[in-house]
Order: structure tokens, then C-alpha cells, then sequence
């Protein structure tokens, strides 16, 4: 059914259509709308059979989520930045106890200092906390993934974070075609725990595991994690079949086929702008390819690979990278494509909401075809303005305009 | 079933695998000590487990424990000085446990419900004789019987029963109830024969064709002193006095009697005339604490109006005065004359001073070693100098009451079984001692002493009437429920409860615990917790 | 005529007491208890908190037919009791975090209530969330304050043994005054823990409002198992916070960790109550009292007050706390409690000695 709403709600009632026992979350912005609407589905009734628990912090709302998943309910959470770091001791236990959560991030910027609008590394410093990460380009991705991911997480035996950007896509009106209550019901059986707590069959879990057995754990825990890219792969292909919508898979390719000097690869809402920016470039004859990063966990280094083929440059759009190192999508990128001759930058931008317009990918796009993309590492939208009217003062260092590479933050400061 | 990831969930009570006996460095056991009031008990009860029984209400089995030691509770738990309560651990808490009163509700329990000995299973053929059928002899065919002898006593007096018939009066022990114990007694097969002294004791060992003989002539006689005196003053001897009120039912002496001593029989005398009519006032040459007669019986006394002149001589009698020398302790406690004299109104005087031994029948047995008053006997079985003859009772000890005389009725019984099989009986070595130090005080609840009722005081001056009571029933669990088990489970649960790794099992009601070695760590605190000692921890061999 | 009779030896002092009635005799006393907790956890010998939780999840076992969940915070009681490839446990039960087993309790209680809805089920099964002090006073009482203020039909039981045992004997906010850990040493002008620190988790409990709060120790059992037995009779949450001794922590002998917790009772030092809504309902009174003197001598964590150095005016103070416990709660005699105690520490920071 289409409806015009806006993304968190269009979340709340994919959400409420899976199902969930136990919805429980902390307000954090920009994640409030979608769990205030579960809320309100399950006070008025519309959400049967579910318990909805207002708790005291992040770390309560994975806990209560860890509670209630390991008891045998289908578990959903929300959260953001900040409240993701607050949780992030049960983020981890969550994922080694094997536990199908799904956990919204309205993707959000993590201070200090303090800033609520969008980027990506609140998901993205939870990295290795063994959840997979699922990134939605539009509501409508946003929706249909929330579905998928609950399907994904029961079949691997791991928790799912989808990352959905904040307020960017959260709080966005749109048209959204949501699935009927049959089609999910079809789609996603009632849940089927593989352990739960129950005084039938007592069991103890989350035992001590001392080094005889630990790399073993965490090997298995691996094998899930790769199982889980055919998983995706399959759960996508049926929800496909089923209502049309083109969503959810390892990675989703646009205007790929003759794109072969260059590739844009991006997460998240970001998708959206640089297909309308490369819709316009093609009609100036510029052929760029968008490769939209769906899953960043598992990372799809085959598919990625074969999605690239011989692609000569790849640029990543990232929105976070790693403090004292380099981006963070750029170094799986470049895992991915060894041995061959492709070329792997990272374009820095949109951190803390900054907006990435169109012009923001055509200048992406432009220098990289004239090559000025020289280093690994380029702060893409960065104000030397802002930047020189503090250093200039404070350290007699000043910037050029435009982009600066890591080299020249480098040398700024020998 | 649930598909369960590896390692980090696993199954239940899985950690039984995991035995954490390994780790003991001390190791728990059961050890069962000897009760103080076992210890003390002079017929070696077995008082502790006999209130095992009476707190659960089991009153024959506890009934049936008692007599495997003592044949006589009901006259046991009248006529005892239960010597045993001045030694009981709860004394140290509040009041020691009314042993005694317990021993008589479960002796009158039994003859209520005509409980009755069992005949031994096997007959060995041997014959036994006994000569006296006062406790010791008594106590002795009890036990022979149960060893399956054939037991025959003589007894020179008309009736069965020695002192316990012609030395305590009837209001501490009434008749029909020794009369049921005897006759209990001969149920299990033991003849007796009365109204016959056996003068010659080879001889009739001989020509009964006994193989064994216990003697149990007891202490008969009335130690006699001379005190100078006018031709009109009556001195008589206690226990003739006794043996008068026991067989005529009355005794006429004189309204003012001076009862010569501070033994259990001048109290038994005094407090016998007093109920005759008279005005009996003791004489005795100490003070109260040197007194040997029983504290209670003598508080008794007092009570009913019996005079006592302490620290007193008589040094001559008139028609109707004693004359009285003072005495004063000297620094060992002894009496010495002071030289200061008194006159003290009486018309008769009764000598309670002590008893010796009839040695008539005893002198003519060649070998047998006597010492100055009494028969030599090995106290391991009570055998005499001469092979095959045993003694028993008053004749054998200076311990002279009913209860050390049973006691060595029994082990003059088993000395004579052992002899019987050629062998030499010896006692079993006893268990270590319950202190009250090795106890956990702290779990057992308050719970003072009952009070035995009493008859009212009018009543005991002029009749004849059992002073004590027995208690009810409620009374007697009671009081048998404040036993604390000294040394020995009371299946209370605590080694069982405590244990933090569950390694005590339960053996189930009346079967005790059993430590699981398997797991227990050593820790101690089952030892540490139990409230009467039975557990110790030893050091484990490693 | 038996029954009647109510003096049994050791009346209801001892675990069993074979003259009781069965029903009146502990859980802990049936040959067929639950053992919840079973032989072969690797705690240390004498561990009162093996001893506390056994106590407890049985007497919980027992009044739900079994039907029982346990969420256990990270500490010597979980480290102990599932070791891969070992548990002890025989009841479902799950370890997540230190700071966490209020709200994994929560989640729990909601998936039960969720599940017995979906499957039809009149009962569904009821839920214990436990911790040592540090997991419950310290690092898990933002969850644990949770789940009182929302009422989540949880039992919370907090194993009290006075610190960190399970990371080396350091102090936390349920470390009494004086006392030693390694991380308020024998040293110094003041040696051990601080005075007027810490805080009274019954009372913040009992602030909430919840239906059910009580103290126990494991000195006395019937005590703690009708405690647990009539926290099981209401629904909401509850807390029980049990005195655990740690033989290894408080330094005294593997033996005698009933007796330490007996003492704690008996001086007045640790107060043995229970609270409904609230208000307190009763308290256990002193059976033969004892000077505080005796509670420390036990422990080494004390040394420093039973020697012939010990400072006089330090125990004066803590005989002072017990005092101020006996009069606060009325724990001698027919004494009634005073309506409102206030939180010890309140005492210890309003007077100095």
C-alpha cells in the first residue's frame, strides 16, 4: 500500500508487521519517531502480543533486548551515536550470544563535539562488534530492509543493525509502498528461537570460555558471519519476487555496465543525490558508476570485486573515517580489488550532517576523472576558510581552497 | 531440542563432571562421642539415644533401648540419684535435661502398656546361679537371660527386690511397681526362689550343677556404734526400722527420734517416721555441703518439717535427751570435737551411719579375697578370686546405690557369659568425650526444665503416698526434646543444608548422612555448623 | 499431640530437624531439593554466595513448581558456575553482563509474559536477575533502579559479600567501613575502607515504592526461603539482598562462613529485615546479642581493630553503627522499629568520632 509518510513511521510499520514480543529503546534523536510509533501501535492495539519497555538508557535497551531475545521473542531496538557507544558492552554480547535482534541506528555523528545530524560513525565504530550492518539508501530500502533483516538475523544466528541515515532519511517524507500484513506473514514465519531460555529445557548460556576453546568460538562466530552473505543474497532474492520492490542485497550497482573509468562507491541516503548527479553527468557524456555499499557487514569482497570488474578508479564517498589512519570503506575496498589495477580513493565528506549535494558528487567526479585524486585519503568538503581563520592565528598555518589530502595535513603540520 | 552453539551454552549439571573432592586438604567424618550423661550413667544407659527415641514419641523403642542396660525404668526413674543430669552439656544453656523424670514416664509407659522382655532366641544350656535378688542380682539374671542362660536366684528374704523393697520406702518407690519389674522379670523365664540363704555357695553351685555363680548379697547390715546410754533410750538400726515400715506397715518407736547420720538412708528413715507421726530430727556430725545424702531427697525432707542438727555428735543417751557434742570442720573438712556440749530432747535413737556386708556365707569360700568391706573383684567383669564366682552390688563397691549396682549386675553378667565361652570379658573402649566446647550452642532454643509435680506437703507427713509424680506425656517429650544430643546426630539437617557444594547425602529418616567425597572441598563448615559435635575434620592423606 | 509440642531441640534454628513436621522444615532439609546449583562449581571452599544462591533459587524453584529463569551478572558466581564445558546450573539461565542482569531480567520477564500469551499458557515462567554487591550497588544500579521504578515482575537477588571478590578483593559501595580490600589497604592513619561512604541499596530499594524488598544472610535459612518463597507471592519487582560471607575476602576460615554471617546478624552490624510497599513489615530480632568485637575478631579484614594496636574510637564507632542499627530497626526484644530508618552511612556521616 503507498502511502505518504515519513521514514520512521514507514520503519515502525515494517517493524510492527514482523512482529515483534519486545520492542524496548532509550530516546535518542534521530531514532525517537521510529520507536514512538511502535509504541503507539502497541498502545492502541494495532501491535498485538508485544511488550513495549520505555528503559533508563542505551545499555538497559540492549540489555532488555538481550533479555528478551535469549527468552524466545523476536526482539526489535533503536538507536543512535551516542546511545549506540552507551550500549556498546551489549552491542558485542549480543552478537557472541548469538541473539536475531534487530537494532535500527538512525545514523548519527558521535561527539564530543555534540552533534545530532548524520554521518556514519556511530554504526561504523561498531564495526567489529560482530553485528551485521546493513545500510538503506531511501525509506523505501529502509522498510523493506528492516523486514528482510529480521528473516536474516533469525536464519544466521546474528544480530542486525540496520543503518538508516538520520534525518536524512528518518525524518524525510515520502512516497512508500508499504507490504501487507499476508505478504510479511508469508514472507516471515513466527519466530523459531534456536535456544531460549525455557524451564522445559534448561540451559546455560553465556558460559566462561577460557583459551582451549575461545578462537574456536570466535571462528564459528565467523562462519556465520560469512554465511551470512549467501544468506543475504537469498532473503533478498525471495523478498524481491514477492513484492517487487527492488531493496536490500549485498550491494546494488547503478549505471555500472559502462562505467569503467569510474565507479563511485557509497553508503546510506547519499545514493539517492549521486544517482540524480549522475543521471545529469551522463547527459554531458560522462558515464560514472554508483556502487551503493548495502552490507558493510559481512563485507562483500567478491561481489564488490566483480561489481567493479576493471573499473580503473574507485572512489569511495565516505561519511567517517579512522582517527590516525584513513577511511574505512577505502581499505576493504582495496582488500577486495588486490592484484588488480584499480585505482582506490577515499573522498571525505558529510561528516556531522554536512549536506553532500549534487554539485558535491559532480566535483567528486570531475576531479577524479582529471586525476587529481593523487593520495588514498582527501577531506573532499572541508571550508579552508574555517579552518585558516583558527590555524592561521593559533599556528601560522594556512590551507588552499578545495579539497586537502592527507599528505597536506601532513606537512601542515612539520 | 534446542541447536545450541558451542561452548558458550551448555547443559545442565554438566559440572557433576568436575569433581572437586580433589582439592580437600581436610576431610569431614562422623565421629560419635560419648554423652557426658552416658558417661556418668553408673548402669551405662545409653540416655542419649534412648531420648533419641522418646522426642520422637516412639516411646517402646526408646523403652527397648533403655532396658538393653537397665531393666528397672520405672524404678529407675524414681529411686536414681540420676547423677547423670548433674553432668548434662545443657546445664551449661539453661538447666540440664530432666533425665530421670523422662526414664520413669518411659518405665511407666511401658508397664501401662504391658511391654515385656523377649525370651532369648537361643537357649545356651548353661546354668547360672544368683545368690540375692536385689538389683545387682536382679540386673545380673536380666542379662544372663538375655544371653540365653538358664538363670536361678536364691533369695534369703521373703520377697524379691533387696534394698530396692527393704531400704527405700514406699513413698519414693511404690511396691506394685517394683513387683511388675521383677516380675518381668521371671516372664523371660528367670526362677526365683525366696525365703532361703545359701550358706554353703560351692556346695549348691555343685549340687545345682552351675556353671557359673553371681553373688548379690548386698549390704544388709547396719553399721553399729556405741554410744553410752541409760537403760530407757531406744537405739535402733535404720534398716531394721525400714524392713518393720516395709513388711508390718508401721513402726512404733517414740514421738521424738534423733536419725543418726547424713547418708540417703538417715533421710529415707527420717522421712518415714515423719510420716508415721513422728518428729524425727537428723544429727550429723558435718555440715550441708559435706552431706553425702541426695541434695533433692534432703530439700524434700526439709520441706515436710524434718529438724537437722549439723555439725553434732551424740555422746550419750538418756531417758529423754541425747546428750550432743559440737564439732567444727577443720581445714580438710573433717569433724573434731569442740568439747562444748548440749542436750537435745529425743526418745529414741535410730543409727544411719552405714552398712556392711552379712560375710557369714562369704567366709566359708576358701579363696576368695575380701577387702575391708567388701568382696575383690576384677571391675573389668566383676569376676571374684575364685574362677567362675562373680559379685555384684553393695558386696563389691563402696558406690552403694541401686543404680551402681545394676550396672555391675551387667557386667558381672557379661563377665560371666564371656567365662561361660572361655573367654575373659573386658569392656569396649569407650568413645571420646562430647564436650560442650565441641558444640554449636548457639541453635538450640531456650527451654527451662520441667517441673515434676509433687504431692502437696499435707499429704507427705502422714501418708505413705509417692511424694514425685511422674510427668505426662506432654511433659516428657518435652523434656526429652531438650536433649542436644551430645556427640551424635539428631538428624537436624545442617550438615545436609550447609554444605555450599551439596556434598552431603541424605540417607533418609533414622539413616544420617553420608559425605559425598566426590565433591566435598574440605571447607568445614558442615563441621562448624552442626550443633552437637558429631562432625570432626581430619587432615586428608595426601 | 507430637505436633503440639513446640519444642524441638533446635527449633526451627537448624536446616531440618527431624521432630518437625516435613512441611514445616526448610526446603534445603528434603533429600529432593532443586540443588538449582549443583556439586562441581569451582567456587572456593566454604563460598557463601555457592551457599546464599543455592539457598535461594531453591526456596524460588520450589514456589513456582521450577518454572524459573535466572539472569546472573558477570562475578564469582558466574565465573564458578559455568566454566565451559561445565555448568552447575540446572535451570535456564543466562550470563550477559557485569552491570546488566536487571534489564536482561526485564527482557526476559516480557519474553516469558509474551511467550505464555502466544502459546496460551495460564503461567508463565518467573524471573530472577542476580549480581554480587559491585554488579548491583555499583555498576549495575542504573538497570537495576530500572527495573524497580518500572515494576518489571522481577526478583533481583544482590549476593552481599562486601566487595569485588572475583577481580581481587576490591572495595565497593557495599564495603563497610574500616574494612580492608586492596583497594582500601591496612595502611595509613586511617586504615581501610572510609568512613561515611557507601550506600544502603534496601533503602534506595525500598524508595521505589516496589512491592517487595527484604535482607537476608545465609546464617539463616528459614529466614531467607520464606523470604524468597513470599517475594514469589508478588508480582513486581522485588529485591532480597542476601549477606554472603567470602572467606577468602574477609579473611577468615573456610568453616566458618555461616558463623561470620551469624554474627553479622547477631551484633545488629548487618540489619535483617523486610519491606512491603516500602514500609518495613518486620524484622528478624537478635537471638543472643553480641558485641561487634566478635564479628571482627573472625575476620582478618579487621586485623587491624583485634589486635593490641587496634584504635579504640574506630571500634567504638562501629559498635556505634551496630547500636544504631539495633535502635533504628528494633532488632532486640519487643523493641518496635523506629518508622523510617535512615541509610547507615547517614549515621556514620553525621557523626564523627
Amino acid at each position: 500500500m503507498l502511502n505518504q509518510i515519513e521514514g520512521s513511521l514507514g520503519v515502525a510499520k515494517a517493524v510492527a508487521l514482523c512482529r515483534p514480543g519486545v520492542v524496548c529503546a532509550y530516546p535518542i534523536s534521530p531514532q525517537t519517531h521510529i520507536v514512538e510509533n511502535v509504541g503507539k501501535f502497541v498502545k492502541e492495539g494495532t501491535l498485538k502480543q508485544c511488550d513495549f519497555i520505555n528503559v533508563e538508557s542505551e545499555f538497559s535497551a540492549m540489555s532488555v533486548s538481550i533479555g528478551s531475545s535469549a527468552g524466545g521473542v523476536r526482539t526489535y531496538t533503536a538507536t543512535a551515536s551516542q546511545g549506540l557507544l552507551f550500549m556498546a558492552e551489549g552491542v558485542y554480547n549480543a552478537s557472541g550470544l548469538g541473539l536475531p535482534i534487530v537494532m535500527t541506528v538512525a545514523s548519527r555523528a558521535i561527539g564530543s563535539p555534540i552533534n545530532i545530524w548524520n554521518d556514519h560513525t556511530d554504526s561504523l565504530s561498531q564495526r567489529d562488534s560482530g553485528w551485521l550492518q546493513l545500510f538503506c539508501e531511501s525509506n523505501q530500502d529502509a522498510v523493506d530492509t528492516h523486514i528482510m533483516a529480521f528473516k536474516i538475523a533469525e536464519e544466521v544466528g546474528l544480530p542486525v543493525m540496520v543503518c538508516m541515515d538520520g534525518f536524512v532519511l528518518t525524518h524525510a517524507f515520502e512516497r512508500l509502498d508499504i507490504p501487507s500484513q499476508e505478504e510479511v506473514d508469508k514472507f516471515l514465519p513466527e519466530y523459531q528461537p534456536r535456544e531460549f531460555l525455557d524451564p522445559k529445557e534448561p540451559i546455560s548460556m553465556g558460559a566462561m570460555v577460557d583459551p582451549d576453546a575461545f578462537t574456536e568460538v570466535r571462528f564459528l562466530q565467523e562462519r556465520k558471519m560469512v554465511k551470512a552473505l549467501s544468506v543475504i543474497e537469498r532473503v533478498t532474492k525471495e523478498y524481491r519476487e514477492l513484492t517487487g520492490h527492488h531493496s536490500g542485497g549485498l550491494l546494488d550497482c547503478y549505471n555500472c555496465d559502462n562505467a569503467t573509468d569510474l565507479k563511485l562507491i557509497i553508503m546510506g541516503s547519499t545514493v539517492g543525490t549521486a544517482k540524480d548527479e549522475i543521471d545529469r553527468l551522463k547527459k554531458e557524456g560522462i558515464n560514472v558508476g554508483i556502487i551503493s555499499l548495502k552490507s558493510f557487514r559481512p563485507f562483500p569482497y567478491e561481489a564488490l570485486k566483480q561489481a567493479i570488474g576493471n573499473t580503473k578508479q574507485v572512489i569511495c564517498v565516505e561519511r567517517a573515517f579512522s582517527f590516525g589512519a584513513r577511511g574505512i570503506i577505502c581499505p576493504e575496498v582495496k582488500r577486495a580489488m588486490e592484484g588488480t589495477n584499480c585505482e582506490i580513493h577515499t573522498a571525505l565528506c558529510g561528516l556531522g550532517g554536512r549536506a553532500i549535494y549534487g554539485s558535491t558528487i559532480n566535483g567528486i567526479v570531475k576531479q577524479a576523472l582529471a586525476g587529481k585524486f593523487t593520495e588514498e585519503f582527501t577531506w573532499f568538503d572541508i571550508n579552508s576558510n574555517v579552518l585558516n581563520s583558527y590555524l592561521k592565528d593559533t599556528e601560522g598555518v594556512t590551507f588552499p581552497q578545495g579539497p586537502i589530502t592527507d599528505s597536506q595535513l601532513q606537512n601542515s603540520c612539520k | 531440542m534446542m541447536k545450541k552453539p558451542f561452548a558458550t551454552t551448555l547443559d545442565p549439571a554438566t559440572s557433576l563432571a568436575n569433581h572437586t573432592g580433589s582439592w580437600r586438604t581436610l576431610r569431614p567424618i562422623n565421629v560419635f562421642k560419648l554423652p557426658p550423661c552416658n558417661k556418668q550413667c553408673p548402669a551405662g544407659e545409653n540416655i542419649q539415644q534412648w531420648l533419641y527415641y522418646a522426642a520422637e514419641g516412639d516411646y517402646e523403642h526408646a523403652w527397648r533401648i533403655l532396658t538393653e542396660e537397665n531393666p528397672f525404668p520405672a524404678c529407675m526413674g524414681r529411686v536414681c540419684y540420676h547423677t547423670c543430669e548433674g553432668k548434662c552439656n545443657r546445664g551449661f544453656l539453661d538447666e540440664s535435661v530432666g533425665i530421670n523424670s523422662v526414664e520413669r514416664f518411659l518405665g511407666d509407659y511401658a508397664l501401662e502398656h504391658n511391654l515385656a522382655f523377649k525370651r532369648p532366641v537361643r537357649e545356651t544350656g548353661k546354668k547360672v546361679l544368683i545368690v540375692g535378688a536385689g538389683p545387682a542380682g536382679l540386673s545380673a539374671a536380666y542379662h544372663l537371660r538375655r544371653f540365653g542362660h538358664t538363670v536361678h536366684i536364691v533369695e534369703m528374704g521373703k520377697e524379691a527386690g533387696g534394698m530396692m523393697r527393704y531400704g527405700i520406702p514406699v513413698y519414693r518407690l511404690p511396691r506394685n511397681v517394683l513387683d511388675a519389674e521383677i516380675k518381668r522379670l521371671t516372664d523371660m523365664g528367670i526362677t526365683l526362689e525366696c525365703g532361703r540363704k545359701v550358706e554353703d555357695i560351692e556346695a549348691e553351685k555343685k549340687n545345682g550343677k552351675y556353671d557359673a555363680v553371681v553373688l548379690g548379697v548386698g549390704a544388709g547390715i547396719s553399721t553399729n556404734v556405741d554410744i553410752p546410754q541409760g537403760d530407757t533410750n531406744h537405739i535402733l538400726h535404720a534398716l531394721s526400722v525400714l524392713g518393720d515400715i516395709e513388711t508390718s506397715g508401721d513402726v512404733q518407736i517414740a514421738r521424738r527420734v534423733a536419725v543418726y547420720g547424713g547418708g540417703n538412708t538417715a533421710v529415707d528413715v527420717a522421712r518415714s517416721l515423719r510420716r508415721l507421726g513422728a518428729e524425727p530430727i537428723i544429727v550429723y556430725r558435718r555440715n550441708r555441703d559435706k552431706m553425702p545424702a541426695n541434695e533433692e531427697e534432703m530439700d524434700a525432707a526439709i520441706q515436710e518439717g524434718i529438724q537437722v542438727k549439723w555439725l553434732s555428735t551424740i555422746a550419750g543417751a538418756q531417758k529423754d535427751t541425747l546428750k550432743i557434742e559440737k564439732m567444727a570442720l577443720d581445714e580438710t573438712g573433717y569433724p573434731q570435737p569442740t568439747g562444748e556440749f548440749e542436750e537435745l530432747p529425743a526418745d529414741a535413737v535410730v543409727l544411719a551411719i552405714g552398712q556392711n556386708v552379712d560375710k557369714s556365707a562369704l567366709e566359708k569360700l576358701k579363696d576368695l579375697k575380701m577387702q575391708k568391706d567388701a568382696v575383690e573383684v576384677d571391675p573389668q567383669d566383676m569376676q571374684t578370686s575364685i574362677p567362675g564366682i562373680f559379685a555384684a552390688g553393695d558386696m563389691a563397691t563402696s558406690d552403694r546405690t541401686v543404680t551402681h549396682a545394676i550396672g555391675m549386675g551387667k557386667t558381672a553378667a557379661r563377665g560371666v557369659n564371656a567365662y561361660l565361652k572361655g573367654a575373659k570379658y573386658e569392656k569396649p573402649a569407650k568413645h571420646e568425650d562430647a564436650l560442650f566446647e565441641d558444640m554449636h550452642p548457639w541453635y538450640y532454643t531456650d527451654a527451662p526444665k520441667t517441673v515434676r509435680p509433687e504431692l502437696e506437703l499435707a499429704r507427705r507427713t502422714n501418708t505413705f503416698d509417692e511424694v514425685q509424680h511422674g510427668l505426662t506425656e506432654e511433659n516428657a517429650i518435652f523434656e526429652a526434646r531438650r536433649c542436644l544430643s551430645c556427640g551424635n546426630c539428631m538428624e537436624c539437617d545442617n550438615c545436609y543444608g550447609v554444605c555450599p557444594d551439596s556434598a552431603v547425602i541424605k540417607l533418609g529418616p533414622g539413616k544420617g548422612y553420608e559425605f559425598n567425597y566426590d565433591y566435598c572441598k574440605g571447607c568445614g563448615v558442615c563441621a562448624q555448623e552442626c550443633p552437637c559435635g558429631h562432625i570432626k575434620m581430619v587432615p586428608e592423606k595426601i | 499431640m507430637l505436633d503440639q509440642i513446640k519444642f524441638y531441640q533446635t527449633g526451627s534454628n537448624t536446616i531440618g530437624n527431624r521432630l518437625l513436621n516435613p512441611s514445616m522444615r526448610a526446603i534445603q532439609a528434603s533429600a529432593d531439593r532443586p540443588n538449582g546449583l549443583i556439586s562441581g562449581h569451582r567456587a572456593c571452599q566454604g563460598c557463601g554466595e555457592a551457599l546464599g544462591a543455592r539457598y535461594a533459587i531453591d526456596a524460588a524453584m520450589r514456589a513456582t513448581g521450577g518454572k524459573i529463569v535466572v539472569a546472573n551478572a558477570t562475578g564469582c558466581l558466574e565465573v564458578f558456575s559455568t566454566p565451559y564445558p561445565e555448568s552447575a546450573w540446572q535451570l535456564p539461565w543466562i550470563h550477559s553482563l557485569f552491570g546488566n542482569s536487571a534489564a536482561v531480567g526485564s527482557g526476559i520477564a516480557a519474553a516469558m509474559k509474551v511467550r505464555a500469551e502466544k502459546n496460551g499458557d495460564a503461567v508463565a515462567p518467573r524471573v530472577i536477575a542476580q549480581g554480587g554487591d559491585g554488579g548491583t550497588t555499583d555498576i549495575g544500579f542504573g538497570p537495576l533502579s530500572g527495573m524497580f521504578e518500572r515494576n518489571d515482575d522481577v526478583l533481583y537477588l544482590c549476593y552481599d559479600n562486601e566487595a569485588y571478590m572475583n577481580t581481587g578483593v576490591q572495595r565497593s559501595s557495599a564495603t563497610p567501613p574500616s574494612a580492608r580490600t586492596a583497594t582500601t589497604q591496612l595502611v595509613g592513619e586511617h586504615p581501610g575502607a572510609d568512613w561515611g561512604k557507601g550506600k544502603d541499596v534496601p533503602m534506595i530499594a525500598m524508595a521505589h515504592g516496589i512491592p517487595y524488598v527484604a535482607t537476608a544472610t545465609v546464617a539463616d535459612l528459614r529466614d531467607l526461603e520464606e523470604k524468597v518463597t513470599k517475594a514469589m507471592s508478588f508480582h513486581g519487582a522485588r529485591y532480597i539482598q542476601i549477606l554472603t560471607p567470602c572467606p577468602l575476602g574477609w579473611g577468615c576460615a573456610s568453616g566458618v562462613t555461616v558463623t561470620v554471617a551469624r554474627m553479622a546478624m547477631e551484633t545488629g552490624f548487618f540489619p535483617v529485615y523486610e519491606a512491603e510497599y516500602g514500609k518495613i513489615t518486620s524484622v528478624r530480632k537478635i537471638r543472643q546479642k553480641q558485641p561487634v568485637i566478635n564479628y571482627l575478631k573472625l575476620q582478618r579484614r579487621y586485623a587491624h581493630l583485634t589486635g593490641k594496636k587496634a584504635d579504640p574510637n574506630v571500634l567504638a564507632r562501629l559498635q556505634a553503627l551496630c547500636d544504631t542499627n539495633i535502635k533504628n530497626f528494633g532488632l532486640l526484644g519487643d523493641d518496635e522499629p523506629q518508622l523510617t530508618p535512615a541509610a547507615i552511612q547517614a549515621y556514620e556521616r553525621s557523626n564523627k568520632v
